[in-house]
């Protein structure tokens, strides 16, 4: 400790005004307040403070996703040795997983936060601490296959034009980290959809990929069979192909669980999403007959419930929907939001004819919508208090 | 009784140090001083200069624009000295008090037989007149209005607060003579409010002329301004006054024996503090010899008023003229090691990401660390948890930002000050300057729109 605070003390001069490094002060604070958080005293207001700070808040959420993080880890093993046919112990299967993604979380923070110190120094602001959070997300909702290089690619678009120039951490309209999806998604379709993505099958010498294997997901069985070879169970666990973090419920249940605790995430959104999310799906069961072809059929027909364990419906509620920048921020507005982003998902999932997911869909839309939304609220509470002036009038 | 009022939005700070209900014995200090800074939005003019003699009641200050608004010597005795800042701002004069002091006289009187405006000249007169305030804005009440009605709250929610039952016990008379010469003075009622949680003291529930109130939830259900949302909400162009208990047994003096007596009891509470006790007091007074021997070696804050709204004073400062309350809690200028993610048992936090959530009854010995530095808005609900007002407070506060003033307007601002955002800027993951950013809202509406 004494250590640190030595070194901080012995490269100070380099940054401060004069030094060389002057302009680079951002990056020097960035790095002193991650080692202390810095002894400064209340100066207005209320003398005594919150124990919170951004860091913290932020932090709490990359551990909510450490399980899911963890989790997908060894489920691309286990997927990847399961389409060779090959049994092998589970660090072999976590070990193999750790090395498909442990670089994409590096170049998705390499690059996040390189373009985030540029900016500091440009704008000379102090860093802000928003992207610990984006970073994370971004690799969890990827497929394993994608490129190093389009995942580094996602991120510069969703830090730069997602983010920056809407003027940086709480400014921006939609969720970071969807967005860099979104990118991907539509620069690089092949590599965001289909059923070759979800599993790495690359072989060595000696190795070849099983008779009969399919890569599809849950939602891609049951867009095109109208049925799916998946368990319910499997689908909760986790063990089925998808992007890297959003298989495994109960991975998700762990983080949302974490976030509930602490207070962190907010609950309004995420049982209102899970709410909408039921609805749509009960509204599908009982539309289901009339559905024009046999796999719409099936699909409108699937329990209402396993949309909730399918796809990237926990993840995306837990994780994406909730985002305090991007979501509604009135306390009415988060119960209309969730609500429509539950809804939204199961229905542009089921209805989008090119690709059978819309968590990212949903959510982006509902980003977009969440300052109408809360525009509404907050008319209504500038109605109210007109409203209490013209009762007066007329008893008067 | 009267009906029952729940505030279920807020949170109590519990705090180390909550005053003994005992009254030191503390000899009577040497200087008093009387600091402009203590009212917002006004300008004020000295009518003395050092060196003269004064007497309780003596005008020493006179609002520029107002100038029949006058704040008067608390104690007899000599200007010591007037203390300026940067460009000759006034911060503080200073009083010599003798040891006896000498009360100018105004002159006995029975409110009830006077009209509205013999009581405004006697209060105007005396220098009681400050101690009513006027929202909108905070700031020492205009004369020249009628308020809708005045509220007064009988009890403080605030950490560490003084408990107004003890501090007025006894003093029933005054109290009564002070709200007949309030009654005076406007059309409407005059609300106390009352704690729903105890069983409020004589001196408010026999008390005539008034309508009482029970509150009982967590702070900010003693701040007059949630009382005031929930009684008779403050719409554009109303004026409501608001006081102190203690300032309406000084306005009873007056009437009882004309004298301006700002004899006052506060609490001394903090957890710096070796006894925490009452004491009795005169407006202004310097708090050296209160703290002087009883307050520990470390490195400390002084406050006049509560950790939430208080100033800052040095240890051998004033007491804030609407302060009842003297705190010391330790400065926290000390950086902590990786302090984002140690588990920080003894600090506070409405959140549940410190480990103090476990432990509901904690009573703490908080510092005046800011934990954290200032950031950009980012999470939500947040005020929301503890702002019991129908009022978006993230809203208004970015519409001040902005200078949006039908913004402003629209969001409620005519019905908050300063203290009643206190509690948000104390659970602000941002560290938003959040009671600085309302004061200048409300200064900015009072210099278009004037009081």
């Amino acid at each position: 400790m004494k250590l640190f605070k030595n070194l901080l003390e012995s490269v100070k001069p380099h940054f401060e005004k004069g030094g060389k490094l002057e302009k680079l002060y951002p990056v020097y604070d960035g790095f002193a307040t991650f080692l202390f958080v810095p002894g400064h005293t209340a100066h207005s207001g209320a003398h005594v403070r919150d124990g919170i700070d951004l860091k913290r808040t932020m932090i709490t959420v990359v551990l909510a996703l450490v399980p899911a993080l963890l989790f997908g880890m060894w489920n691309v093993g286990y997927q990847h040795y399961k389409a060779l046919g090959e049994t092998v112990g589970f660090w072999d299967q976590f070990l193999f997983g750790a090395i498909k993604v442990v670089p994409m979380v590096v170049v998705s923070y390499a690059v996040g936060l390189g373009i985030e110190f540029a900016f500091c120094v440009i704008k000379k602001h102090q860093i802000n601490e928003g992207y610990l959070v984006t970073g994370m997300l971004i690799p969890l909702i990827m497929p394993v296959d994608i490129p190093l290089w389009m995942v580094a690619l996602s991120v510069v678009f969703a830090v730069v034009l997602g983010k920056e120039v809407f003027g940086g951490t709480g400014m921006n309209i939609l969720n970071p980290a969807l967005t860099a999806r979104a990118f991907a998604f539509f620069a690089y379709p092949s590599y965001m959809s289909g059923d070759k993505v979800w599993i790495n099958t690359s072989t060595e010498a000696g190795q070849s990929v099983v008779d009969g294997y399919s890569g599809a997901t849950a939602l891609g069985e049951l867009a095109t069979t109208g049925s799916t070879s998946l368990s319910p169970m499997d689908m909760f666990i986790g063990s089925i192909p998808g992007s890297i973090g959003e298989t495994s419920v109960i991975a998700i249940l762990i983080g949302a669980a974490i976030l509930l605790i602490t207070g962190i995430g907010s609950w309004r959104i995420m049982f209102s999403a899970l709410l909408g999310g039921v609805a749509m799906g009960l509204i599908f069961n009982w539309v289901a007959p009339y559905a024009t072809s046999p796999e719409q059929q099936s699909f409108m027909g699937t329990p209402f419930w396993q949309h909730l364990i399918m796809g990237g419906f926990a993840f995306g509620i837990v994780f994406m929907a909730t985002d305090p920048v991007s979501a509604a921020q009135t306390t009415r507005g988060k119960w209309i939001y969730g609500f429509l982003v539950g809804l939204l998902c199961i229905m542009i999932r089921v209805f989008n004819p090119a690709y059978p997911e819309g968590v990212m869909m949903a959510i982006l839309f509902m980003n977009v919508m969440a300052p109408l939304i809360d525009h509404y609220v907050i008319e209504a509470n500038i109605k109210r208090r007109k409203k209490r002036v013209q009762v007066k009038v007329k008893t008067a | 009784m009267s009906d029952l009022i729940k505030i279920k939005r807020g949170v109590d700070i519990k705090l180390v140090g909550k005053a003994e209900q005992l009254y030191g014995n503390t000899e009577q200090p040497e200087t008093f001083a009387l600091k402009p800074t203590d009212f917002p939005g006004i300008r004020v003019k000295l009518s003395v200069k050092e060196g003269d003699e004064v007497k309780a009641g003596t005008p020493i200050l006179y609002n520029k624009d107002r100038k029949e608004v006058k704040f008067c010597s608390p104690v007899s005795g000599e200007i010591a000295e007037i203390v300026r800042g940067d460009k000759r701002k006034l911060l503080e004069i200073r009083i010599l008090a003798d040891k006896e002091i000498q009360y100018q006289d105004f002159g006995a009187g029975d409110a009830k037989t006077m009209d509205r405006e013999a009581v405004k000249e006697k209060l105007l007169a005396s220098g009681c007149w400050p101690l009513i305030r006027q929202r909108p804005y905070n700031i020492v009440a205009n004369p020249e209005r009628t308020p809708k009605a005045i509220f007064i709250s009988c009890f403080d929610t605030a950490p560490l607060a003084a408990d107004i039952d003890f501090v007025v016990h006894g003093q029933e008379n005054e109290f009564q003579a002070g709200i007949d010469a309030l009654a005076r003075l406007t059309d409407g009622k005059i609300h106390l409010g009352v704690d729903g949680r105890t069983n409020p003291s004589t001196v408010f529930t026999n008390c005539k002329g008034v309508e009482l109130h029970r509150f009982r939830g967590p702070h900010p259900a003693g701040n007059v301004g949630v009382q005031i949302h929930n009684i008779d909400p403050i719409n554009r162009g109303d004026a409501v006054w608001t006081l102190n208990p203690q300032d309406v047994i000084i306005i009873g003096r007056l009437f009882l024996s004309g004298k301006f007596d700002a004899n006052i009891n506060v609490a001394v509470a903090g957890s710096e503090v070796s006894k925490p006790r009452y004491t009795k007091v005169v407006l202004g007074t310097s708090v050296k010899n209160i703290l002087e021997g009883n307050v520990s070696q470390n490195k400390n804050r002084y406050i006049s008023g509560n950790v939430l709204t208080g100033t800052r004073i040095k240890p051998d400062g004033y007491l804030g003229f609407y302060d009842r309350q003297i705190t010391v809690i330790p400065e926290g200028d000390q950086d902590q090691f990786f302090g984002w993610i140690t588990p920080n048992p003894n600090k506070f936090s409405i959140s549940r990401t410190l480990v103090s959530w476990m432990q509901p009854n904690k009573k703490y010995r908080l510092d005046t660390a800011m934990n954290g530095e200032e950031r950009a808005f980012v999470v939500t609900g947040e005020y929301e948890k503890v702002f019991p007002f129908d009022i978006y407070p993230v809203q208004l506060l970015k519409s001040i930002m902005i200078k949006d003033i039908e913004s402003m307007e629209n969001l409620g601002i005519y019905e908050v000050v300063e203290e009643d955002f206190a509690l948000c800027e104390v659970v602000c993951t941002s560290k938003i300057p959040v009671q600085e950013t309302v004061r200048e809202g409300l200064d900015l509406m009072l210099k278009e729109l004037g009081d």
